[in-house]
């Protein structure tokens, strides 16, 4: 199928699913990558909902730091799409203050590593007034950006924010990986009427996808705290999110070589996480390897844990739960220590062995 | 200061041989002059003549009392450990909130910091709803789930407790409300204490390039916790110090002054963008319920205010020399004030808190009907609801 582009695809396929009486299977309408599953899903919800707004460094005139918000501008204009001075604190607490008051802002931090200026309107206003309020002030804003690690980047410019965010409640967060999950989570979280984090990767920005008829269609959302078993299997269970999901499919590839199944579970959220997906898996194949690009230390596998063990799947365990994640360290700038900084496919393997007690 | 009393004289002829003390001759409206405002990139600036009609006076000399009272009552209650953790009284400032709330609608929206009692009333909740939130009732205004910090009704978005925070907010309030195209303001209140906060100056920055509709207004009270403006800011001239922003100077205990102050500013602000307005006030209680607020100041600063510049005070000599009141009729008052804060206290002291589930309630909107709260140990896990 051609890749897709534009509106007039779009219209055609909206169409045939219009026409369509009922459908057994997903087929695939075209290919798209997450930059544009991004882009359209932003699109698609500003011309939607006059409310719902772009803010944040270089998204109007400048495209997009990573041309995420490539065009919109052109088509929504200085209203719609809103280029801020680099003052995240100033513009996050702006941006939430406008979502009080009734709009619905999607507030982007270049990365994830600069919203640490703002996290205190993040976490203080947003994610508590709701509850500090005994609901009377809501929030509906979505915070987005590339999140963890990218390639060269260095120390300061690629920690995993997951478990700071999914740490705290009163916040969605939300860590997609394939160009459905951006397409469909994103426009969930623009409708949501609470605080979402929404992590994306810039690794995955240009990665292309197969992309349903249903996928394609403007009004296709995805439930946020649901995940997905992207690969069934019997013998072993991986958990990922983010950019890792598609890790531990090549590692399962690889790894059905040797006659081992993995079940890989895509998690979509990262809070509220979606325990009983897990726990099934884990109740089916007694295995379980948690994978994560984050630091290992009170992270998102740590958690994962911590539910399995007091939760009924247990006893189901033969061996224990291990954990993949990123190296303990800051990231390092050279590409060897990049790579050995970052888990690959043979750090996963290696864990499902040890798991299988298979050499 | 003697006023410039106009007589309306009505055609009754009993009036006209009466005599000026009878109860159905007061004056209905005097003009009394301010101190001059002081203006920052501003050719004119608030009239210094200001008018008040009997029943202005008489409204503002009420709320403030109320304002007094509760706050005084607060204090009491905070005394017999009804009240816990924060309790930041307004007492001595009561002429800000007053004033402004007289100068806007209840379509402008307002933001402040953690000392945001008397403004939470002067919105629209009822003193029982103040109190009774700091007990942490039900009856309260947020149910008791805020406390003395994060009080909300219709516009007023609290009582915020990370100091300067709320400014941010203030201009993404103003910037909603120039979005949705209505013709209203948002006023954001912070201290002389805040007035260094980074985050401001991100705010003033952005409001001025989109020229959005918010009154900064710094209500400078000379001190920031323990710390005098002196020693924490380099410059003092709160109302320069918006830079490109105009500002202007207001004496924040003439309820008058501040109430032409904050017309003049939202007539500038809807055609304009930001102003900032510096109200200069006091506070006669410690920053906070845990500070006698005598270690950084002296006694006799503190009642030199209460004898010289006591906004309810000043604003009572204006009702006695204009006639428009007297001793007797303004202790009525005191004492219908006295009653109603009491009243309220009682019922805040007795009040059921809320349930327990209720802990585990507006976390998020809409949660789905299967999502379950942890509690403090494995065994808990509660529904919750939005």
């Amino acid at each position: 199928m051609a890749a897709c582009r534009g509106k007039s695809m779009l219209t055609r396929q909206a169409w045939r699913l219009f026409q369509r009486n009922f459908s057994q299977t997903t087929p695939v309408a075209a290919q798209l990558t997450v930059r544009d599953a991004l882009n359209a899903a932003i699109d698609e919800e500003i011309k939607r909902d006059p409310s719902v707004f772009l803010m944040g460094e270089e998204v109007a005139h400048y495209d997009g730091a990573y041309k995420v918000s490539k065009n919109l501008w052109k088509k929504h204009g200085d209203g719609r799409i809103i280029d801020t001075p680099i003052t995240e604190m100033g513009f996050a607490g702006l941006a939430v203050g406008a979502a009080m008051a009734g709009l619905r802002p999607i507030c982007e931090f270049m990365t994830f590593n600069f919203s640490m200026q703002a996290i205190d309107q993040v976490i203080n206003s947003a994610a508590k007034t709701y509850y500090m309020s005994s609901g009377m002030v809501p929030v509906p804003i979505v915070f987005r950006g590339p999140n963890g690690s990218a390639v060269g980047v260095a120390a300061q410019h690629s920690q995993c924010f997951a478990a700071w965010y999914g740490h705290c409640p009163g916040l969605k967060v939300i860590s997609p990986w394939s160009a459905e999950d951006c397409k469909g989570l994103l426009k969930s979280a623009i409708r949501d009427p609470n605080p979402v984090v929404f992590l994306e990767n810039e690794v995955m920005y240009g990665v292309p996808f197969e992309m349903s008829e249903e996928a394609m269609s403007e009004n296709f959302l995805l439930p946020i705290g649901k995940a997905k078993i992207e690969r069934a299997g019997n013998h072993i269970t991986l958990v990922a999110h983010s950019r890792l999901v598609g890790i531990c499919l090549d590692a399962a590839k690889e790894l059905a070589g040797i006659g081992v199944e993995c079940e890989v579970i895509n998690m979509r959220t990262i809070r509220p996480m979606d325990e009983e997906t897990i726990v099934k898996s884990v109740m089916k194949t007694n295995h379980l390897v948690t994978v994560e690009g984050g630091w290992p230390q009170f992270g998102v596998g740590a958690e994962i844990c911590a539910r399995i063990i007091e939760g009924p799947s247990f006893n189901y365990l033969d061996a224990p739960i291990l954990r993949v994640t990123g190296a303990d360290v800051p990231m390092p700038y050279a590409k060897t220590l990049e790579d050995s900084a970052n888990p690959q496919a043979g750090n996963i393997i290696r864990s499902v062995k040890k798991s299988l007690n298979i050499k | 200061m003697l006023p410039a009393v106009r007589q309306r004289i009505l055609i009754f002829p009993k009036s006209l041989f009466g005599s000026i003390y009878q109860a159905n001759n007061y004056a209905t409206e005097a003009t009394f002059k301010t101190q001059p405002y002081k203006l920052h990139m501003l050719e004119n600036g608030p009239s210094t003549e200001v008018t008040m009609t009997r029943d202005e006076g008489l409204q503002y000399y009420r709320q403030m009392q109320v304002i007094r009272r509760m706050e005084t009552v607060a204090g009491n209650l905070y005394k017999a450990k009804a009240i816990r953790g924060f309790c930041h009284l307004y007492s001595g400032q009561e002429a800000i909130c007053t004033g402004m709330e007289a100068a806007i609608t209840k379509e402008d929206a307002v933001i402040t910091a953690y000392r945001a009692h008397g403004w939470t009333y002067i919105r629209g909740v009822s003193v029982h709803g103040v109190l009774a939130e700091l007990t942490g009732r039900a009856s309260g205004c947020t149910q008791g789930k805020g406390g003395s910090m994060h009080m909300y009704t219709k516009n007023f978005y609290g009582g915020n407790g990370i100091v300067g925070a709320q400014v941010p907010l203030g201009a993404g309030i103003a910037f909603a409300l120039k979005y949705q195209k209505k013709n209203n303001v948002c006023l954001a209140l912070y201290g002389d204490g805040a007035a260094n906060q980074g985050q401001l100056f991100e705010a003033f920055n952005m409001s001025q390039l989109w020229k959005l509709p918010v009154i900064y207004i710094c209500e400078n009270n000379g001190y920031g916790m323990g710390t005098s403006a002196e020693r924490a800011a380099a410059s003092t001239t709160y109302y320069k110090r918006g830079d490109y922003i105009p500002g202007i100077w207001v004496d924040g205990m003439d309820v008058l002054a501040v109430r032409e102050a904050t017309r003049f500013a939202k007539d500038y602000v809807l055609k304009h963008g930001p102003i900032l307005m510096e109200t200069a006030t006091y506070r006669y209680s410690g920053h906070s319920m845990s500070d006698p607020g005598t270690s950084y100041r002296t006694r006799e600063e503190i009642e030199s205010v209460r004898g010289k510049r006591d906004p309810i005070f000043n604003l009572k000599e204006k009702l006695l020399s204009s006639g428009f009141s007297t001793e007797q009729d303004l202790k009525n008052i005191d004492s219908d004030v006295r009653k109603e804060v009491d009243e309220a206290a009682e019922k805040a002291k007795s009040d059921p808190e809320l349930p327990l589930e209720e802990l585990y309630n507006h976390i998020i909107v809409d949660p789905p009907s299967d999502m379950r709260v942890r509690g403090c140990d494995v065994t808990i896990s509660a529904p919750t609801k939005g």
